[in-house]
């Protein structure tokens, strides 16, 4: 198996506050990679380094072997990597599917109009929207926006799917749903590191984590390593609700 | 091959298009004005069509940028104007013919907005409004201190340069059917965008430009692109409508009211909408030539066109069209 | 070189006057981040203010200033209940369209009125002179003046409840309103004074030069500079940038025609623009 990405001493600073330093790790071909930290711990500001929304101060990313480093967003969409957003960004005068059909026009496989539609019908079904289709994004609930996102990614054809809290804010069953289906995407040969806080979720789904904290990587390993690793354990300490959901972490993990 | 597969799927593309009844409905909107003056040769309602056919053509173009990628354009007028000095120039000094002066308008204007287009469409909102007056600003002034196209005296046309069309009556004519095909072509030009790739990427842009960029959408080629396929048939039509005048001169070029009454008839038709600008246009036209007639207040007609444009925005949003969408919902594949 | 000097300090002299001007763009842009296209008719209305008062009451040209303060604030306020209240939060297109709608209505009525002549309103005042130059009172009185108003304006916003209420909503509206803080007036109180500052510093600016309705194009575009130059929402900025402003005007008028300054100054809105898209001074909220 194959690094399809690599990070590689990333840092950037925002006026004084140094958000990610010297962070370094890679991601495997076809695995699930979990990024977890308290927050402010630099995640997102993470994702949007990768996807090219921030340029680094210093560092690369290389997307299987080629040097992506501040490459434009929609560039990043045609190298086949998609991602979702934490705070939900639907296209709210569009339809379900016109919203998932731009993703499939402008990812990797660039498709002409006609099959872009029928790819974004594809993606939405797979992600359960398929009874909303010509809904206007703005009509979805909380959860259906959440899918719509994750539709919307996954129209795009991506290799390399970046997940941020596709979770936050769903109930149990939603969760159970969502977990379903991120696991289908896998099968489907798709790269997924995601950033989560349901501790059990992301015990269970992913082969690797990498504990981030105030920018800078704290751990990295296997559930099991990373929940009885001292350091992670002291970081989440400070706070109290994620200890506790870390615990339990690893008592499922 | 792979510029024939190209080809193949422009054309499939073309081919789906005519087959949608909105297609037909443009045509029969073009068939209407060019027979109705014919009737009883009516030049009084020749000349006044032909106004609103030029509303119409800016407030289609206008709605590229404005409706579809949500940048608000409000000197637009530029284009008109500088398409009609570049017309106008060409056949006086260097004694080109109409068809190649028109052309070259719009191709010149083209290509001066998509270089410029790169570098004021990495301004966002109130600022791209903001220096689209003073684009318009900066090249009126500009042509007031260029002495080859008669600085602030303006540019004479030889009455002679209307026997390429037939002798000065016939002229009035021939340059109104031309304007027709323009007014069509814009409309034509409104609906393929609209129900294309290209249209998609700008409907995504004018929805959340930063969610469209990730999503793959390249923003800066797209907008570039909206702002100076907006620009061809305005410069066209201005080129036209000063060889018709057979007189150019700065404050008419660059009469930024025009602009701001393009914008009305926009929004009064329905921003997004390939027919609002036809109601609108048509609508806006009756309306000015009464307030004309009946009022000798020379910018009563601004008032009216502000007044217009708030009780849209603060009332009827979605202009003509969307009130028409919302009372009868399945004309909203029909009528776009 | 002392042409130069004196050409400087006239140039921050009435520069401080765009700066006040600026500053009631700036302050409703940074409170409800709607952009006031009505700017320049609000301008035009205090220049004519001016004019009114002067000619019709005999009133004393800086008599005016109190009454167009409080008829500022009045008309924005107005203002913000036609055409901004239902704008906010909605996508900023519609503000953008909704105040450059009622910006054309009162242009157009005040052409209706009053045409493009050219209307002066002269003040007597004798000037400051240093060897050959002298700086015209009139100058150096709007400094003052726009100085004094300046500083009530930063009284008025860090010492009273009104105005820490403004900053408050400027700051996070849906905690203001949490807090108990009756917002919707509060915008509404914020949007009339900075109507009210564009109208003061529109007949401060009647004072200066002469004017026509259509003169408020002019000097939106240079607030606007102003704003940029100073970032948004920083009152503070746009002082400052208004100065820097006259000083570029008060260095290169001499050496080109009238018609160019404006075409200048565009020039560099844009190019500031592309360079730093947020302003050149970013105030951090």
């Amino acid at each position: 198996m194959t690094a399809i990405l690599d990070i590689q001493g990333l840092g950037k600073n925002f006026g004084g506050v140094q958000a990610v330093h010297q962070l370094s790790f890679s991601v495997e071909e076809h695995e699930i990679l979990g990024l977890i930290g308290p927050n402010g711990a630099g995640k997102s500001t993470l994702f949007n380094l990768i996807n090219g929304v921030f340029k680094p101060d210093r560092g690369r990313v290389i997307l299987r072997g080629v040097d992506v480093t501040a490459e434009a967003p929609h560039r990043m969409a045609r190298r086949g990597m998609a991602r979702t957003h934490q705070i939900v960004q639907p296209l709210t005068g569009m339809t379900v599917l016109d919203n998932c059909t731009v993703g499939a026009c402008f990812g990797r496989e660039n498709l002409p109009l006609l099959a872009a539609r029928e790819a974004a019908h594809e993606a939405a079904t797979f992600v359960g929207l398929g009874d909303r289709l010509e809904r206007p994004a703005s009509a979805l609930t909380i959860a259906g926006k959440k899918r719509l996102e994750l539709a919307r990614a996954l129209s795009s054809q991506p290799t390399l799917l970046l997940l941020d809290e596709v979770l936050a804010g769903l109930n149990p069953t939603e969760v159970d749903h969502m977990i379903d289906v991120i696991r289908r995407i896998r099968t489907r040969g798709v790269t997924i590191i995601m950033i989560e806080h349901l501790m059990q979720a992301i015990m269970s789904l992913s082969n690797r984590i990498v504990v981030l904290n105030s920018g800078q990587k704290l751990a990295e390993g296997t559930p099991q390593e990373v929940a009885n690793n001292p350091a992670v354990i002291e970081a989440y300490l400070g706070d109290p609700k994620l200890a506790e959901e870390l615990h339990r972490g690893r008592r499922h993990g | 091959m792979r510029v024939m597969n190209q080809l193949s799927a422009h054309a499939r593309f073309l081919v789906q298009l005519v087959r949608r009844p909105f297609f037909w409905i443009i045509g029969l909107v073009t068939a209407a004005f060019v027979v109705a003056p014919i009737i009883g040769n009516n030049v009084e309602l020749r000349e006044g069509l032909l106004i609103a056919c030029i509303y119409i053509i800016l407030a289609s173009n206008l709605n590229l940028m404005v409706g579809y990628a949500g940048y608000v354009n409000f000197g637009s007028i530029v284009f008109f104007g500088l398409g009609g000095y570049i017309c106008v120039y060409l056949m006086s000094a260097a004694e080109w013919p109409l068809a190649a002066a028109t052309l070259a308008a719009g191709l010149c204007v083209f290509a001066l907005a998509y270089l410029f287009g790169f570098g004021i469409l990495r301004l966002r909102g109130p600022f791209f409004a903001l220096a689209t007056i003073g684009i318009n600003e900066a090249v009126a002034a500009f042509v007031i201190n260029f002495p080859p196209w008669g600085g602030s005296s303006g540019l004479y046309l030889s009455p002679e340069l209307f026997r390429q069309v037939g002798g000065p009556m016939q002229a009035l004519w021939v340059i109104y059917f031309i304007i027709v095909a323009i007014m069509a072509l814009s409309l034509y030009l409104s609906f393929a965008i609209k129900n294309s790739k290209f249209g998609l990427g700008l409907l995504a842009i004018g929805q959340n430009e930063d969610a469209a960029a990730v999503l793959g959408v390249p923003t800066a080629r797209y907008k570039a692109l909206a702002y100076s396929v907006s620009a061809i048939l305005p410069a066209i039509a201005g080129g036209l409508y000063f060889f018709k005048s057979a007189y150019i001169q700065p404050p008419d070029a660059f009469d930024l009211n025009l602009s701001l009454e393009a914008m009305a008839v926009m929004m009064l038709g329905g921003q997004g909408t390939v027919t609002g600008p036809i109601l609108a246009g048509y609508f806006y036209e009756e309306l000015r030539g009464w307030l004309l007639t009946s009022d000798t207040f020379s910018h009563f007609q601004l008032v009216v066109a502000g007044a217009l444009l708030l009780v849209i925005v603060l009332f009827l949003p979605g202009g003509f069209m969307g009130w028409i969408h919302d009372r009868w919902p399945r004309l909203r594949k029909v009528l776009e | 070189m002392l042409g130069i000097v004196a050409s400087i300090i006239d140039g921050i002299l009435v520069g401080s006057v765009y700066g006040l001007a600026a500053m009631g763009l700036t302050l409703i842009w940074g409170v409800m981040d709607v952009v006031n296209l009505t700017h320049g008719a609000l301008i035009v209305a205090g220049m004519f203010a001016l004019f009114l008062l002067a000619h019709a009451l005999g009133l004393p040209a800086y008599g005016a200033l109190p009454i167009v303060l409080v008829g500022g604030f009045v008309v924005g306020v107005l203002l913000y209940w036609v055409s901004v209240h239902r704008m906010i939060g909605r996508p900023p297109l519609m503000s953008l369209l909704s105040t450059f709608a009622v910006n054309l209505v009162l242009i157009g009525l005040g052409t209706d009125v009053w045409g493009t002549d050219l209307f002066n309103v002269p003040v007597a005042l004798p000037g400051v002179s240093f060897g050959r130059y002298t700086f015209p009172g009139t100058h150096i009185l709007a400094a003052v003046l726009t100085a004094v108003i300046a500083g009530g304006m930063y009284l008025f916003l860090y010492g009273t409840r009104l105005g820490k209420a403004i900053r408050a909503v400027a700051n996070n509206r849906d905690a203001a309103e949490l807090v108990g803080i009756p917002t919707t007036r509060v915008l509404s109180m914020a949007f009339g004074l900075g109507a009210a500052l564009a109208a003061v510093s529109g007949t401060l600016i009647g004072t200066l030069f002469p004017f026509t309705v259509l003169s408020g194009d002019a000097y939106q575009l240079k607030s606007f500079v102003v704003t940029v130059l100073g970032g948004l929402g920083n009152p503070t900025g746009a002082l400052l940038g208004g100065i820097v402003l006259g000083l570029i005007e008060g260095l290169a008028t001499p050496f080109m025609p009238v018609s160019w300054t404006l075409v200048i100054e565009f020039a560099i809105f844009v190019a500031v623009l592309i360079a730093f898209p947020r302003g050149l001074l970013v105030f951090r909220r």
